[in-house]
């Protein structure tokens, strides 16, 4: 490659740009005297060398330093100071006695109440049996569901046939399939997991299927271009495109899970089904007792709470940043 | 010829065509500009050549193995990072998982971004984007490179380097490539061959030659800046109501 610098010069005070223009006939003949030259006409670095140098400091100028992340005590403190106020605001007006106390108890009744679940082992029962159903039914549910919506996804008629169904189960309320479960499966645990499928698979496979219908239509052109096959595109490209669509997919079939999960264990109690949360639900109603009713809403709301943290909290943020997308967002 | 275009048209549904015969041979190794306003079917043309559309009349004569493009934004996966969007594009192509590695430094190397490889694209600048994109669609290996007004939305400190890099790896590789721009002095700084090409219904209406001499010697690429300027201006004028 020639090295031989070339001067970024104007030869003339004359741009090209005003030259009036003469017709057809305008060729290459014209008078070179008068040119406004550009450096980009020509090589502006000279050699390899040079250009390593030249790029690697641009390169250094827009790139952003790295930031050393730090914790942030406010997104731990903001939130157990708002519980805090929650709870005082429950105790304030308990305290001023407008209702009777059995009817609305205290955060104090509330507590002694976890303290006898507790001691008798039936709160560690409930929890872990709902627990486990909740995550067993949801993990499954991911497997049925993520072929299902891929294919949805991506074949035109099939997603055209069955779009409307899905996105009608998903509208369905879960706790309408209960009777339907009880009839065929009796009371057993086929009964809590056919409502429990029955709410989230229809809302992972409609997470999926919105995830894939918001990937730019470019990545499949640069799939396509890199000679990508049928598969490879559906689960190198699309699935990972999709991703931040079909996670949110995931949370609410979660949520989906466990809401169902609840309400098939109120209706559908006794038989082989176990002891859970919508049953300790269901007999403190029985027994009138409103501190387990209570303690059973407040364990349901834990657990779906400390689900979203410790689970999809984390897989979100670490999705979004890798991705660039948390810059500015209120997370 | 790579590449051979022969009566080439398109139109999309009903409407005008976009393109309408238009006839060129691009020869092994050769770097051609395509040029031309906007709107003049120039991306229509380049993605016919790439097999991601079908021309609705004509024949056209590309590499049986198809050909590497490069998008006009870098278009790199953001769940990848630089070296993992390179090292798809060879995956995609067979190559082995241990000889992947290698060849992706490589190529990280060629475009000098030996340091950058685990970074991911949003943590690259625009001008680092469109390197890699470039390393990519080299991994792919194929003798045509489609280019797709590469470096449009970049600075113009990082576009001149830019057409100095891909001057420098066009020799290097010795592949033949297609650059389709409307920036009548990039097409100049960069192309061995010009191809202007009209607007509404597309066609490729006049090429000029440039030679070595025109990329050492600023004041006759200016010349050949202004030739072609003005004849991209007439064709635009066309158009005036």
């Amino acid at each position: 490659m020639p090295n031989k610098q070339t001067p970024l010069v104007e030869l003339a005070e004359t741009p090209i740009s005003t030259r009036s223009i003469t017709g057809q006939a305008s060729s290459i003949t014209d008078e070179p005297e008068t040119r406004k030259v550009h450096a980009a006409l020509t090589r502006s670095s000279t050699g390899n060398e040079d250009l390593r140098e030249l790029e690697s400091g641009l390169d250094s100028l827009q790139s952003d330093a790295a930031r050393a992340a730090r914790i942030d005590w406010s997104r731990i403190l903001l939130p157990v100071a708002a519980l805090v106020v929650l709870v005082l605001a429950w105790q304030f007006y308990v305290s001023l006695g407008f209702k009777r106390r059995d009817l609305v108890p205290g955060p104090l009744d509330v507590l002694g109440q976890f303290g006898t679940l507790w001691a008798d082992g039936s709160l560690q029962e409930a929890v872990w049996t709902s627990l486990q159903r909740g995550i067993v039914g949801f993990l499954i549910s991911v497997v049925i569901a993520t072929p299902i919506g891929l294919l949805l996804a991506q074949v035109a008629p099939l997603r055209r046939a069955f779009g409307p169904l899905i996105s009608g189960l998903q509208v369905l309320p879960s706790v309408a399939w209960v009777p339907a479960a009880i009839i065929w499966f009796g009371l057993t645990d086929a009964t809590v997991y056919f409502v429990v499928f029955m709410g989230a698979i229809p809302s992972i496979i409609n997470g999926l299927i919105s995830g894939v219908d918001q990937i730019p239509p470019q990545y499949r052109s640069v799939g396509t271009v890199l000679g990508a096959s049928r598969l490879q595109m559906a689960l190198q490209i699309v699935l990972p495109a999709a991703l931040p669509g079909y996670l949110s997919g995931l949370k609410q079939g979660w949520a989906f899970s466990w809401r169902s999960l609840m309400a098939a264990e109120i209706i559908a109690v006794g038989g082989t089904i176990g002891f859970g949360l919508g049953s300790m639900l269901d007999q403190g109603r029985d027994l009138s007792d409103m501190t387990i009713v209570m303690s059973a809403i407040l364990l349901i709301l834990a657990v779906g709470i400390l689900i979203e943290l410790l689970v999809f909290a984390p897989i979100e943020k670490r999705l979004l940043r890798r991705r660039g997308l948390l810059a500015g967002s209120t997370r | 010829m790579p590449v051979v275009l022969e009566n080439l048209g398109k139109r999309f549904g009903d409407g005008a065509p976009v393109l309408d015969d238009v006839n060129a041979s691009i020869a092994q190794g050769e770097f051609v500009a395509l040029l031309g306003a906007s709107g003049c079917g120039k991306s229509t043309l380049l993605n016919i050549m790439a097999g991601l559309e079908l021309p609705t009349s004509g024949a056209l004569e590309v590499p049986s193995d198809g050909a590497a493009f490069m998008f006009q934004d870098a278009a790199l996966f953001p769940w990848l990072t630089a070296r993992e969007n390179i090292e798809l594009a060879l995956k995609l192509r067979g190559v082995g998982k241990s000889e992947r590695r290698t060849k992706a430094n490589e190529l990280l190397d060629l475009v000098h971004l030996g340091g950058a490889g685990d970074k991911r694209p949003h943590e690259l600048s625009g001008g680092m984007r469109q390197r890699v994109s470039l390393a990519r669609s080299l991994a792919q290996d194929r003798q045509l490179l489609l280019m797709d007004e590469p470096f449009a939305a970049l600075d113009a400190i990082t576009r001149d380097l830019l057409h100095d890099e891909l001057e420098r790896i066009w020799k290097e590789t010795g592949r033949t490539i297609v650059f389709v721009t409307h920036n009548v002095r990039e097409a100049v700084r960069l192309g061995q061959r010009v191809l202007l090409l009209s607007s509404r219904p597309g066609r490729v209406v006049q090429e000029w030659n440039v030679t070595e001499e025109h990329r050492t010697d600023a004041g006759l690429a200016g010349q050949l800046t202004g030739v072609i300027t003005a004849r991209l201006r007439e064709e635009i004028r066309r158009h005036a109501k």
